[in-house]
């Protein structure tokens, strides 16, 4: 059974400049002990679809159930979730133990649980020194965990988190993303976590959601949106560098890269669309493959990132180690056939990578 | 920078607030301590040491212990109230209420008019026969009731003017304070399902605290040095109902020029508003939390 159900959700809002979707008839169904990443740039809904599951805005239209329940017009308290904010939230006049049994003091737990549900979440989150400090005294990484701590104590199935790691520095960042999937697993949550950061969705998701206005864009397991993306969107926006994408014209024995003489990349009912190639997957093969002119090269040590454009397009090039490219040379660029996606006018997925045609079997 | 030109560079700095304090503030109150052991130069006689004299006369005087009594009365009738509408008032505006903005600067009105102007409104509204509250009162049939004019009431009535024009201005600080404070809070208590007062008692106030101190300080010592009403509406009376320990040194010391005696009740003041400072910042800032 699906843990999380969200089916057709709307939520507008009205502004000076009339009524904006902030969320635009959106539906998933998220199944139980997973971590599902709804990602996507900012303003595309993904914090204000949250907000609609945890109940801090109700949905325009359309409904959501958790653990089978329809709780669309439930307060958040009655929604048995858990959260955690972007900003912690934690309230600052109190201690690390008092905030952490916030809720449970709420709900009347008895003392004696009280106690024996602090000292396991402390222990497992290493906050036992710190109980009885003022989220003042923590540094970011600690407020982190108490905020954690606060939502997991309260053994709600379903754990709903706000950007939880924007706020802390890159290595932190590593650090807890690991320690928050390896609580979920243990634990068995269901998690909806909200981020901008594709490295967060891809490295801890079991399955992301991609919004783009208000919208879902592809819906999937990371490995799905990386090898098979939806369309230009989740294209240009999954990977770093991103997907090259290149328009094509119709040319001499098929379509061929927009300002290219050739070689043809797709049949010619490719002319008009779009292929797209991941910058890791292009290899240079002097004198062969797509003529492409080098514009510049960022040595980034364990890889470099050669710009490049072919006609029109430009095309970004990840290689191993250094490479003694100068602005200005020319080279030819080559990819594996499975490589190569196919997308049409619109942006919408040709067909299946790997599947194009024979004749392009290496450019 | 050697040590010397620190040090130089440090008193500099200090040296204007300094002398302002020094010669405004601490040397006139030193000076009205060693007054009010001498007596009052009149004429052709200067003033001679007379060592506890003011304040065995202080002791004795049953208009000074009026005065006292009624100004704790009007402190404790004042203070919890204004703070407590103050409080309530910015609790509503901070919502989500159709013309806010209007609200709030309606709430401020009474800060920014001019006291004497304030004080001859409500005196009409408390004049007798005709005033605004009589005319509403004989509408409802009740008797006609002189309420600036009559000892049980007239206290009373003041107090209500200091509460309108105190809550006001204090709501404009507990307001301030409101938003600045994280919306996700509020999100966060409601997930754990905490009603709007638990959260209030458990997380609102708290962290209010600072600001309620502040109010408070400020509210003690209005309540202490309010003159203008009185001078306005009653003149202390009737007989001293409503004078104040500040009004009533206003009249010692500019009235009967009697200024030994002016001095001696200037220390009582002095050491009640040090006390209740030394309260406040002591025992109460122990308690407070600031971000």
């Amino acid at each position: 059974m699906s843990a999380i159900v969200v089916e057709g959700a709307s939520k507008h809002w009205t502004t000076s400049d009339g009524q904006v979707r902030a969320v635009d008839r959106v539906s998933f169904a998220l199944d139980e002990g997973t971590l599902n990443v709804l990602l996507g740039p900012s303003g595309c809904g993904k914090s204000t679809t949250l907000r609609l599951i945890a109940g801090l805005e109700i949905a325009d239209e359309g409904a959501i159930r958790i653990g089978g329940r329809d709780v669309t017009r439930l307060p958040p308290a009655e929604r048995n979730i858990a959260m955690v904010f972007q900003s912690y939230a934690l309230f600052p006049h109190l201690t690390v133990a008092e905030n952490s049994l916030f809720g449970l003091r709420v709900r009347k737990v008895p003392a004696a649980e009280c106690e024996s549900r602090l000292k396991d979440t402390a222990d497992l989150l290493g906050l036992s020194a710190l109980l009885n400090r003022k989220p003042g005294q923590l540094s970011g990484g600690q407020q982190q965990r108490v905020a954690l701590g606060r939502a997991i104590i309260a053994r709600a199935p379903v754990c709903l988190m706000d950007e939880p790691l924007s706020n802390l520095d890159a290595q932190l960042r590593a650090e807890m993303r690991q320690e928050i999937r390896a609580l979920q697993k243990k634990l068995g949550i269901t998690m909806v976590y909200v981020t901008h950061d594709q490295v967060e969705a891809m490295s801890m998701a079991d399955r992301v959601i991609l919004l783009d206005g208000g919208r879902i864009e592809q819906n999937g397991a990371p490995v799905d949106l990386y090898e098979s993306p939806a369309n230009a969107f989740v294209a240009r926006f999954i990977g770093t560098p991103p997907m090259n994408l290149l328009k094509l014209v119709a040319g001499a024995g098929g379509a061929v890269v927009d300002g290219t003489d050739g070689p043809a990349m797709t049949p010619a009912d490719g002319a008009g669309g779009w292929i797209g190639v991941r910058p890791e997957h292009i290899r240079f093969a002097p004198g062969r493959g797509l003529p492409a002119i080098v514009d510049s090269v960022e040595y980034l040590g364990g890889d470099s990132l050669v710009m490049t454009h072919a006609g029109r397009a430009r095309v970004a090039v990840r290689v191993a180690g250094a490479v003694a490219f100068r602005h200005g040379d020319a080279i030819g660029l080559e990819w594996p056939a499975g490589a190569l996606h196919r997308f049409s006018a619109d942006g919408v997925r040709h067909a299946p990578s790997g599947q194009t045609s024979g004749a392009t079997a290496y450019v | 920078m050697t040590r010397t030109r620190q040090w130089l560079y440090a008193w500099l700095l200090l040296a204007p607030a300094m002398s302002l304090l020094a010669l405004f503030t601490h040397y006139p109150a030193v000076a009205n301590l060693w007054h009010s052991f001498y007596s009052t130069p009149k004429g052709a006689r200067p003033a001679v040491w007379v060592g506890a004299d003011n304040y065995v006369q202080l002791a004795e005087d049953p208009i000074f212990w009026k005065a006292l009594v009624n100004n704790f009365g009007y402190a404790l009738g004042t203070i919890p109230a204004s703070i407590a509408l103050a409080l309530l008032m910015a609790m509503w505006v901070h919502g989500k209420v159709a013309g806010r903005g209007f609200l709030r600067l309606a709430y401020f009105t009474p800060t920014i008019l001019p006291m004497i102007a304030v004080a001859n409104i409500w005196l009409f509204f408390y004049t007798p026969e005709y005033g605004l509250l009589e005319q509403f009162t004989k509408g409802l049939g009740f008797a006609s009731h002189n309420w600036l004019g009559s000892q049980s009431t007239a206290l009373a009535c003041l107090m209500l003017v200091t509460v309108w024009k105190e809550a006001g201005f204090f709501m404009i600080f507990y307001l301030a304070a409101l938003q600045s404070m994280s919306p996700h809070l509020a999100e966060a208590a409601a997930i754990e399902g905490a009603s709007r007062w638990y959260f209030f008692r458990r997380v609102t106030f708290p962290l209010l605290m600072p600001v309620t101190l502040f109010v408070l300080v400020n509210a003690v010592i209005n309540a202490f040095r309010l003159v203008d009403h009185i001078v306005v509406m009653t003149r202390g009376g009737p007989d001293n109902a409503t004078a104040l320990l500040l009004y009533y040194i206003y009249e010692i010391g500019f009235r009967f020029w009697d200024s030994a005696y002016a001095a001696a009740l200037t220390m009582v003041l002095l050491v009640i508003l040090g006390l209740a400072a030394l309260f406040q910042f002591v025992v109460l800032e122990k308690r407070t939390h600031y971000q």
